[in-house]
């Protein structure tokens, strides 16, 4: 099962490396999308440090959103994943696999980036840190419930449109806690109650999202 | 007694028993919407604080009630379907989703024109308020992938996945948004400390959500038909065409 794990791990990291410009597509587009919120919003520092929060996490959101079709489309395409069901090996284990791969690939760089735009939005440093730990602990949730709304999704058509009306009613409670870190350490509070439940989340969505995940994508080959 | 009660759950013999009950839980529906109307313009008494404006009371909790029970009912039928593969399960979770979306949007649009005169505004972003939109969206996601979703039995597991990981996160949901509701303002608006109620209002309250229960199962039934004889087209064409002619 460990072997299973390794193996599609690495495999999945290989392809995402072969393919450099999908994953950074996906970071540009985060970049993008907070830079254009103080063109419209106007760029008063004060006004730009509230609504911080909110606007990273809803970029982050988007982005693993448009990063999800890669997650299983291309494997169904060529026949990979039919091979990867059939096969002797748990599926749980080769879906967490490809879960991982994918937030490595796009959640870890958009965690990663995300205090980069903190200071774009003139975010002090401590809650630099709080917003990096946030993302971190939040982005493997989007991914565990994105695997499983591709996996629903998969092969239906307009299934990109399809998998956001699936998935983001299902990050709130994500995009609660994590924008509350931030929001709480700014206004003075102890971001620790929020990065716990976010914790939390990221525990209850690891057996559920798995779950989900591998049973709609034996719907989906049945 | 049981193995009659099972028999149940194939399309062509309830198809039936569904048109046959339908008549009974409609015309239900519409003497308890008159009664708990009657009661609730007529019989209950004006409210102290909010005046006549109140008594939109009666349509907006039976249909907030109604929304989030029937999202309970139908991730039971749809994971019935999941777990028994009865074809009939998946039909039901189709036939309530709807329904329970219709109520939903009552719900939020009720409760939009009733914050105008008591709040002063249509929208607040209260902890109910804000889930229950969420709950729209859920209905919403889950009626858009079964109507993607060609084959019927992969729509009806795909959907029932899609209800089981709702039903699990609504209350997280809920809580979650409670929580970041009391983090970012005061409780300037509370629909938990509602004055105590006149019994009269209970009573219209009570009527109305009844009216609402057979409303829906009435509904439901009516839609489950129509979807029994879409589906078993390409099974059994003499049956549905003895259905549809008689």
């Amino acid at each position: 099962m460990t072997a299973a794990f390794a193996a599609v791990l690495r495999r999945d990291l290989l392809v995402a490396l072969r393919r450099k410009g999908d994953a950074l597509n996906v970071l540009i587009f985060f970049v993008i999308v907070a830079s254009l919120f103080p063109l419209g919003t106007g760029a008063e520092p004060g006004q730009l440090r509230t609504m911080a929060a909110g606007v990273i996490w809803v970029g982050a959101l988007l982005a693993a959103l448009l990063s999800l079709p890669r997650l299983f489309a291309a494997d169904l395409a060529d026949g990979t994943l039919e091979q990867m069901l059939v096969s002797a090996q748990p599926l749980p284990a080769v879906v967490a696999a490809k879960v991982a791969a994918h937030w490595l690939s796009t959640g870890l760089p958009l965690a990663l980036i995300a205090p980069v735009l903190g200071l774009q939005y003139g975010l002090p440093s401590d809650a630099l840190l709080v917003l990096l730990g946030a993302v971190l602990l939040g982005t493997p949730v989007l991914s565990l419930v994105g695997a499983a709304g591709a996996a629903l999704t998969l092969g239906v058509r307009g299934a990109g449109v399809l998998t956001g009306l699936l998935v983001l009613p299902l990050c709130v409670p994500a995009l609660v806690f994590g924008a509350g870190a931030l929001t709480a350490s700014l206004s003075g509070l102890a971001p620790g109650p929020h990065l716990s439940l976010l914790g939390a989340l990221l525990a209850v969505s690891l057996p559920l999202g798995l779950w989900a995940a591998c049973a709609a994508l034996r719907v989906a080959l049945d | 007694m049981f193995s009659n009660f099972f028999s149940f759950a194939s399309p062509q013999a309830f198809y039936p028993v569904a048109g046959r009950m339908i008549p009974w839980f409609g015309w239900s529906a519409a003497l308890l919407a008159l009664a708990g109307l009657y009661i609730g313009f007529f019989v209950a008494p004006t409210d102290a604080t909010q005046g006549e404006s109140y008594r939109i009371i009666f349509i907006h909790v039976p249909a907030a009630w109604m929304s989030m029970f029937i999202y309970l009912v139908m991730a039971l039928w749809a994971g019935l379907g999941l777990v028994l593969n009865t074809r009939l399960s998946g039909m039901m979770a189709s036939a309530l989703a709807p329904t329970g979306a219709m109520f939903t949007f009552v719900a939020l649009w009720s409760g939009a024109l009733w914050g105008k005169p008591t709040w002063g505004t249509y929208w607040v972003w209260d902890a109910r308020l804000t889930s229950e939109l969420i709950l729209l969206f859920l209905y919403l996601g889950y009626m858009a992938l079964k109507e993607a979703i060609e084959d019927p039995q992969r729509a009806d597991r795909a959907g029932a996945i899609l209800a089981l990981v709702g039903v699990v996160n609504i209350p997280i949901i809920y809580f979650s948004v409670q929580w970041w509701n009391t983090l970012h303002q005061g409780a300037s608006v509370s629909l938990t400390k509602a004055p105590s109620m006149a019994m009269t209002m209970l009573a219209g309250m009570l009527v109305m959500a009844l009216a609402a229960w057979m409303y829906a199962i009435a509904v439901s039934l009516a839609r489950v038909r129509a979807i029994i004889l879409e589906r078993e087209r390409g099974r059994d064409m003499a049956w549905v065409r003895s259905m549809v002619n008689a």
